[in-house]
């Protein structure tokens, strides 16, 4: 059997329901890999669990929340924004099934949003641990944030339209 | 909240109100910076009820909202916000921190920590989508000054479900369709909604059943068409074609089987003007009927706005609130019986 996205071999078979409706997955190990699926090719018979349910293949994680691919494909739920990109090609197909050929954004979105919107929301999270670390008095970790600030404003200076300043000295 | 007056989503003079009872839609924004709320613990989920409760009840926003701490809120009240259609169930029956901010007319409420960070709806009578979605896109312009939003390059606005990515948008409509019902031509609409992308829920939205042969038609779609253009089709030529095959039945049912239809009418009107227990939905099925005898000027005497706040005051923390805050199971019938007999202009109960 193919892939259903190439035309290699399918390594992985399987079977979603979801609200009663049944839809078969059979996918190559690349696309296996990409969509979050276990590289089973790569598994030697000594990675597998010895007891039967005494431990669980492990899956790719989200690095900023933790959560799992497998999670996701349980609940059909991110964890969190950075999940998108963590999971780029499981985040593809699962927009693809329900959005009927929308495959890009049109339409509003937030005033001056330029691209690097990620950038400005991280300043502004790290200008409200910052404001934390002060207010408990952990010098050294607000140290290390201001270096982190510091350096993303080097890097790509910020747009007016960005809010808080971007020197953390300010 | 006075209980007791009928919510302002609902009215007779509004447009198509012979068969669109409300009009609403909602946008989905999370904040960039917390992890979607089915991953926050409670610190967490209390720490972004602080940034939304600051942004919503600035008082330099357009709109005059009241915040309700649905933590602390008793079950009663939670279901009485359900009823009035302000929060979803899924909201008032959730374990964690949370709340809603609830403008001073309820045609407009913000939930905080329901599947998103924040979920936004404005509701308006009849059919007027525009008006709810020029009301949210500002209040959203004014949130988006004081919220860093996630957005996607690609995605648009991100949502913790990817169904709900793009413009985060869902226009609904809450339709009357007791004629395709009678007529048997509903598993149609069902069948071309669904080749529209269109949803069809229940009474009160998601995982709920038809009641009153009320139904909420949204759209599904919301990645890769933007939110003026889901307002056109919406406004202009799906829910229109709906009311128009609605109508069309209602005519098609007093040409061909005017005598059995005017018999029901006017025998679920006795039974509702006489009866002294009454279920929620038997009195639902039968204000159904009464609903469609008043659109189709069968019964001059019953007013639109009359049969409309019965639909919302039957309802049991309604009724529960009526008399108090307490109310036994069997004591509802009578006190919706009750009810109905005094809205609609039944006998008084006294034999006389």
């Amino acid at each position: 059997m193919k892939c259903d996205l190439c035309n290699k071999p399918a390594v992985v078979h399987e079977l979603q329901i979801t609200d009663g409706v049944k839809q078969e997955i059979h996918l190559c190990q690349e696309h296996a890999a990409e969509q979050g699926f276990a590289d089973i090719h790569a598994m030697s018979m000594q990675h597998f669990p010895t007891k039967v349910g005494s431990a669980a293949v492990q899956s790719p994680a989200c690095p900023s929340c933790g959560t799992t691919s497998a999670q996701i494909r349980q609940t059909s739920q991110m964890g969190c924004a950075d999940c998108y990109e963590a999971f780029a090609g499981l985040v593809k197909s699962l927009i693809e099934q329900s959005q009927h050929g929308g495959t890009h954004h049109v339409g509003r979105r937030p005033a001056g949003s330029d691209g690097d919107i990620a950038k400005r929301h991280e300043t502004q999270r790290l200008l409200r641990e910052l404001e934390a670390a002060v207010a408990a008095e952990q010098y050294e970790r607000a140290g290390e944030i201001r270096d982190e600030l510091a350096r993303g404003s080097r890097s790509e200076p910020m747009s007016e339209a960005s809010g808080p300043s971007e020197d953390p000295e300010t | 909240m006075r209980t007791d007056r009928p919510t302002p989503q609902a009215r007779s003079d509004a447009p198509d109100s012979d068969v669109v009872l409300s009009s609403r839609v909602r946008l989905a924004r999370n904040l960039a910076s917390e992890p979607f709320v089915h991953r926050c613990d409670e610190s967490r989920c209390r720490s972004i009820i602080g940034m939304l409760r600051s942004a919503l009840l600035q008082g330099d926003l357009d709109e005059n909202l009241a915040w309700v701490d649905l933590e602390k809120a008793t079950g009663h009240d939670r279901q009485l916000l359900v009823e009035r259609h302000l929060i979803s169930r899924q909201l008032a029956e959730a374990a964690m921190p949370r709340g809603v901010a609830i403008a001073d007319d309820e045609t407009m409420s913000v939930m905080v920590n329901e599947e998103d960070h924040v979920r936004m709806q404005a509701i308006a009578p009849g059919l007027q989508p525009e008006r709810c979605l020029r009301r949210l896109v500002l209040l959203d312009s004014e949130l988006e000054t004081r919220l860093p939003w996630a957005v996607h390059d690609r995605w648009g606005y991100l949502a913790a479900c990817p169904t709900n990515v793009g413009t985060g948008i869902r226009f609904s409509a809450m339709v009357h369709l007791p004629a395709l019902r009678i007529t048997g031509e509903l598993t149609k609409v069902r069948q071309a909604a669904k080749d529209l992308n269109l949803a069809v829920r229940g009474y009160y939205g998601e995982g709920s059943e038809s009641t009153g042969n009320f139904f909420q038609i949204s759209n599904q779609r919301t990645l890769g068409v933007s939110e003026e253009e889901l307002l056109d089709q919406f406004q202009r030529v799906l829910i229109p074609g709906v009311v128009r095959y609605e109508r069309a039945a209602r005519e098609v049912l007093l040409e061909r089987e005017r005598l059995t239809v005017e018999d029901r009418i006017h025998r679920d009107l006795a039974i509702l003007q006489a009866a002294r227990l009454l279920k929620a939905d038997e009195a639902m099925k039968r204000l159904s009927n009464v609903r469609l005898g008043v659109c189709i000027g069968m019964l001059p005497g019953i007013k639109l706005d009359a049969v409309n706040a019965l639909f919302l005051h039957i309802q049991p923390a309604h009724l529960r609130d009526r008399m108090g805050g307490t109310l036994s199971p069997a004591d509802a019938k009578s006190v919706r019986a009750e009810l109905v007999r005094q809205l609609l202009g039944g006998d008084d109960g006294t034999g006389s």
